[in-house]
């Protein structure tokens, strides 16, 4: 029973669970029964991760893309309740359009994924004497500006070396602006009288 | 553990088997836990509105009472509302159960080397925390699924409450994890051993009101009174769960009990020490790090994580229910901003008292700061020699230092 390399069999397991769901969210007309699998099959990826031994981009995955679901949800709930378990319908037309977006970015990402050496599957023995580093704290000091797991290259990559402090930068001031465009958007624009008041 | 019985066992059977007791035990914990605060519940809401509560089941204090709730539950018929969505009406109490008891994968119940832990996450703060956002999925989808207008009025407000506490409540579980320099909960808790002025909450003003902060967006974000608008009674029936009936019901309020528990373990190691009493009763025995400690270490956390049930209890039987907006108002306009200065305030303190605990008033021992993530010491003697190129980060704000200055200590 021993020769049955076990990761291998969990990644297909939680590979076969994503697909599966990802397939079922085309072939369901209900909204919200839609969402409900997008959810099973990010979750399924989330689990991909901490198969990987990467728990932090796992926790990432959870928090972000089935949290980011949660709010699809609702919202498929809201314009959906006037006429309940809408179901929509999806036209030939569409069907064809969206077979080949799908076919062409599959082709774009096997092409990628099997020309870069880097990503080419490492054998058994060679997997075994990978150390992960268990924990997120490189990650966290890269964002801060301090690549520590590249603090032993030679000098002239100094820039390298200053990490992602700047890329962190923008994204939070970006994020930020996009805070205050929704909360200028969704503000009341009635008058301060007929707004109830606590 | 699984490396245990492969000493004694075929690999696959092994690991299955370890696997199977650890989630033995997590779901035995949540359920018999939900047994034990629902009784705990009728009791303690029965001396606040000065009756006996239960007093028949099973002798004394009715202690079987949940039992003989949990046969009555058992024995109901299994209903379902005509116009509802069948599938998505059947798996909602799964959903909201299976995210509940997930979270207690991640959670210690004693440390040392060989911390109790199902599946030690080295960001399991992080961890925790996005799995009980995951709970409200089986509220939204029961709501939903009814058919009913009370279902669905509830879980939308239940959507809106705890999609907005989820952001001061990380911002809260963020302090702890800045002055321990890790998001391993095993760390978090150990760099919190000896005595109580070592706990975290007492660490500096920032982090004691940090936890009161925690606390109320925790109850807020399990859906307990004071901010318990997603069933309502008064206005919605019983909100999400007005169709449900028999087991399917009583899955939901065992997710529920099961959530309380753990933001409440979560609260106790991120704030109060975890498995460190307020005296260490398990160094002073000499035995710390032995089973016996860890089963003391165990005691301790399951007590602390009890103990803040009980006060959720308490405060539900003492506050009326809140309004929608005002549910609203408590976590935008105060929850949040307080967070984000106690966070503020937090790295100020940990910046000019650094290595001082209890409101710094004492030195903390040297011994904390041993306790690291393990992540290698190479990398802890590199940031010391790379001290110039944090230079160049010179103008980037405090928190920068205030991190350096936590994981060099560290190594």
């Amino acid at each position: 029973m021993n020769q049955i390399y076990w990761p291998s069999v969990f990644f297909l397991i939680f590979g076969a669970l994503a697909c599966g769901f990802a397939v079922a969210v085309l072939l369901t007309a209900n909204i919200v029964r839609m969402a409900f699998y997008l959810v099973l099959s990010l979750a399924a990826t989330a689990g991909l991760f901490f198969l990987a031994g990467q728990d932090f981009v796992g926790a990432m995955q959870l928090l972000i893309y089935v949290g980011g679901t949660l709010v699809l949800l609702i919202f498929g709930v809201m314009l959906t309740s006037q006429e309940r378990f809408v179901s929509m319908k999806t036209m030939a037309g569409d069907w064809l359009i969206g077979l080949g977006a799908g076919a062409a970015l599959l082709f774009l990402l096997v092409i990628a994924a099997t020309s870069v050496p880097n990503w080419r599957g490492r054998d058994a023995a060679e997997v075994q004497q990978m150390q992960v580093e268990k924990t997120a704290a490189p990650i966290a000091m890269g964002l801060l500006g301090a690549r520590v797991d590249q603090i032993n290259e030679p000098a002239q990559a100094n820039i390298v070396r200053s990490g992602y402090l700047l890329h962190f930068e923008i994204v939070s001031i970006h994020l930020l602006v996009v805070l205050i465009g929704a909360a200028y958007l969704a503000r009341a624009k009635r008058k301060p009288a007929s707004v109830p008041t606590t | 553990m699984g490396a245990f019985f492969d000493q004694y066992l075929p690999t696959w059977l092994a690991y299955t088997l370890a696997g199977l007791i650890h989630v033995g035990l997590i779901i035995n914990l949540v359920a018999v836990g939900a047994l034990i605060f629902i009784w705990l519940e009728r009791k303690i809401s029965g001396r606040i509105q000065d009756r006996l509560g239960p007093t028949r089941v099973g002798g004394k204090f009715g202690w079987l009472q949940t039992l003989a709730d949990g046969m009555k539950l058992l024995t109901k018929e299994d209903l379902m509302p005509e116009g509802a969505d069948g599938f998505l009406f059947r798996i909602a109490p799964y959903v909201s159960f299976g995210a509940s008891i997930t979270a207690f994968i991640a959670i210690p119940f004693a440390g040392g080397d060989y911390p109790w832990i199902a599946q030690r996450v080295n960001t399991g703060v992080f961890f925790v925390i996005a799995v009980l956002g995951l709970e409200v999925f089986g509220v939204i989808l029961a709501g939903y699924s009814s058919a009913s207008k009370w279902s669905l009025f509830g879980a939308m407000r239940e959507a809106a409450q705890v999609v907005s506490y989820e952001v001061p409540l990380g911002m809260c579980a963020v302090v702890p994890v800045l002055l321990a320099g890790s998001m391993d909960l095993v760390v978090i808790g150990d760099q919190q051993a000896g005595w109580f002025t070592n706990w975290f909450i007492f660490n500096d003003p920032a982090t004691f009101i940090t936890f009161w902060v925690y606390f109320t967006c925790a109850t807020a974000s399990v859906n307990r009174a004071p901010f318990d608008l997603a069933e309502a009674e008064s206005e919605l029936v019983a909100g999400f769960h007005t169709e449900y009936s028999g087991l399917r019901w009583s899955f939901f309020f065992m997710a529920e009990y099961g959530s309380m528990f753990s933001v409440s373990i979560l609260a106790s190691i991120l704030f109060l020490g975890g498995w460190h009493g307020p005296i260490p009763i398990a160094s002073l025995l000499h035995v710390d790090g032995t089973y016996f400690g860890n089963l003391l270490g165990c005691l301790n956390v399951l007590f602390k994580g009890t103990l803040g049930v009980a006060i959720m209890m308490w405060v539900r039987w003492t506050l009326p229910r809140l309004r929608i907006d005002q549910v609203m108002a408590t976590c935008l306009k105060y929850c949040t901003p307080i967070a984000a200065v106690m966070f503020l305030g937090a790295a100020l303190w940990q910046y000019a008292l650094p290595g001082r605990n209890f409101f710094g008033l004492s030195r903390a021992p040297a011994a904390v700061y041993n306790v690291s993530e393990g992540w290698s010491a190479g990398a802890n003697a590199a940031i010391e020699k790379s001290a110039p190129v944090e230079t160049v980060n010179a103008e980037s704000p405090t928190p920068v230092a205030v991190v350096l200055t936590q994981s060099n200590r560290g190594g």
